[in-house]
């Protein structure tokens, strides 16, 4: 379903509403952003100058160092009197990054929040178990909001409590799960060790968002649970989720909200603007926001836009589910290496389970790559070279299509932790 | 004639065994043979208890990879030659031994020892064509 019918804008108009946007965008934060009017006086760039989209290429980007060296205020456009509400994402390097909005702000959230749903095929009968932190996350309240102004019934769970999430889940009928698509796992296999098949259940569409996962776990899930399982991408400093989504229809790629989010993408290593379906670092100029404006921020996050119609009836660009971020991405010896190519590799294999932890450590001037599988039910063999053959074969997988050896150690059933909200892949042991 | 088997997928670090048998204990679980095979990175436990359906219940509640097989217990006369003797009719009869390890206690004057085949029906028909003498679960408990 198509929450709103800007979102089947023709191309020419999209454009022509996107520039009127950027204009005002420009003016709006030169006038009252200390930091933009020098970032753009020393790039030579008046709001005057932007006169076509392609203008846009002149402004310089912000980055997540910026951010930091103006938290935690720095960057609001508005008076914190007309500031309605902060949110932060966790740093997990030294201070979180601060966001804030307006009450207009939240209104759009919410808006962009009620198309996400409605993309994933949700209605106002549906009722949303919002499994999402509540909290300085954005994702809990991000959810919420959007799924009150699409008119469904919200849960709001939160995150955690998993024996409680399956009782809810049960018991209220829940129709719609939002939550990390790793924990949506491991609330299923809770509901199984209960004895309860969500597939029994009346769940039928998962909103899964803010951690990068793969086609097979899509796959994985969504047979398991028999679900429709939704990818949604947003990060907190351009609004929160809600920036775009799948739709249900093709499920190939997410729509980019552009009339609110202009979107580009670059090459992280030049800063220059790549062509449509050329991989590269996304950057989001945010059209619309009042307190929290930013002007082509790299999120740091790698995929490609697809500019070619969809079947759903949107003309917004799709941009690729995102592949990882440009630091989350693990350099092994030199070869470049994203926890989700481990994930899709491991899935390939029946039985083997999506909990995984990647270890990374150097012994003498050498990175050493450990993967962690759990031996469940499925794959134990009491022949230890049936186990050793897997491990063996899976290490080939990796080599021949990640282009570095690993190690694979299997381990015992639940010894990796679970997540209640984004899932721990990585642990680098490495001081460089 | 098979007998049931429970194998224990361990990591190697220490203590895990001892979780493994303090279960077995506090679950009146009886070991009667065991073999410990293991590798750089795990090992896997084979045990033979007097209740081997109440053990993989009480193991699986412990989240403990666990799983039963079937392997045939075989009575070896205890002198020079016996297991070859054994030996001789599955090697005319092409059936392959995945492993083997002995049995505690003896059968009367004769060794007992637990095989592991790929076949343990085809193995166990073999076998008694041959006139060795298997022992059954029942009877193996009670020694």
């Amino acid at each position: 379903m198509i929450w709103n019918e800007v979102e089947k804008l023709p191309r020419e108009e999209l454009r022509k509403l996107q520039l009127e946007r950027l204009k005002k965008l420009v003016e709006w934060v030169y006038n009252r952003v200390p930091f933009y009017r020098k970032r753009l006086d020393e790039a030579g760039v008046k709001p005057e100058d932007i006169k076509s989209l392609e203008d846009i290429q002149r402004i310089p980007f912000t980055t997540k160092d910026d951010l930091r060296d103006n938290y935690p205020f720095g960057l609001f456009a508005v008076d914190l009197e007309d500031v309605v509400r902060i949110h932060a994402s966790s740093g997990t390097t030294g201070k979180p990054t601060v966001v804030g909005y307006t009450k207009q702000d939240i209104e759009l959230w919410a808006e962009v929040m009620a198309r996400t749903l409605a993309a994933a095929g949700a209605t106002k009968k549906d009722i949303v178990q919002n499994a999402y932190g509540y909290g300085l996350f954005t994702g809990g309240l991000g959810l919420h909001y959007g799924a009150e102004r699409l008119g469904a019934t919200v849960i709001p769970m939160s995150g955690g409590n998993t024996q409680k999430q399956v009782m809810l889940m049960k018991d209220f009928g829940s129709t719609v799960l939002a939550s990390t698509p790793s924990y949506s796992l491991n609330i299923y296999e809770v509901a199984k060790e209960q004895g309860i098949d969500i597939k029994e259940l009346p769940l039928r569409i998962g909103v899964f968002g803010a951690e990068p996962w793969s086609e097979n776990m899509r796959r994985d899930i969504e047979e398991k649970m028999g679900i429709d399982a939704i990818d949604i991408y947003g990060l907190s400093e351009i609004i929160g989720p809600g920036v775009s989504s799948e739709c249900v229809e093709a499920k190939e790629g997410l729509h980019v909200f552009e009339d609110h989010f202009l979107v580009e993408v670059i090459n992280p290593a030049t800063g220059e603007v790549l062509p449509y379906n050329e991989k590269g670092e996304l950057v989001f100029t945010t059209l619309t926001k009042q307190a929290f404006p930013l002007l082509r921020y790299r999120t740091r996050d790698i995929t490609w836009l697809n500019p070619e119609p969809c079947k759903c009836g949107r003309t917004t660009v799709r941009m690729a589910r995102v592949a990882g971020r440009t630091d989350d991405m693990l350099i092994i010896r030199g070869v470049n290496v994203f926890p989700s190519q481990i994930e899709h590799i491991l899935l390939e294999y029946e039985g083997v389970s999506p909990h995984y932890l990647i270890v990374v450590d150097r012994v003498g001037a050498l990175d050493n790559m450990e993967v962690q599988i759990e031996v469940t039910e499925d794959i134990f063999s009491d022949e230890i070279k049936k186990l050793e053959w897997l491990a063996r074969k899976i290490e080939n997988d990796i080599k021949d299509l990640v282009g570095v050896s690993a190690k694979v150690k299997l381990v015992e059933p639940k010894t990796i932790e679970r997540s209640v909200g984004k899932a721990k892949r990585v642990i680098d042991k490495r001081k460089l | 004639m098979l007998v049931k088997q429970l194998s224990i997928f361990l990591e190697n670090r220490s203590g895990r065994l001892e979780e493994i048998t303090g279960i077995l204990e506090r679950n009146d679980i009886n070991i009667r043979a065991l073999s410990l095979a293991d590798t750089s990175d795990f090992g896997i436990l084979r045990l033979i208890v007097n209740d081997p359906d109440k053990a993989e219940k009480v193991l699986k509640k412990n989240l403990i990879a666990v799983s039963i097989n079937n392997v045939v217990a075989v009575v070896v006369p205890d002198k020079p030659g016996g297991l070859h003797s054994i030996l001789i009719p599955l090697r005319d009869s092409g059936i392959n031994i995945e492993y083997m390890y002995a049995f505690l206690a003896k059968h009367k004057d004769d060794a007992v020892i637990i095989f592991r085949f790929e076949n343990p029906e085809s193995a166990v028909e073999v076998l008694q064509n041959a006139g060795v003498t298997l022992i059954s679960s029942d009877e193996l408990l009670k020694m």
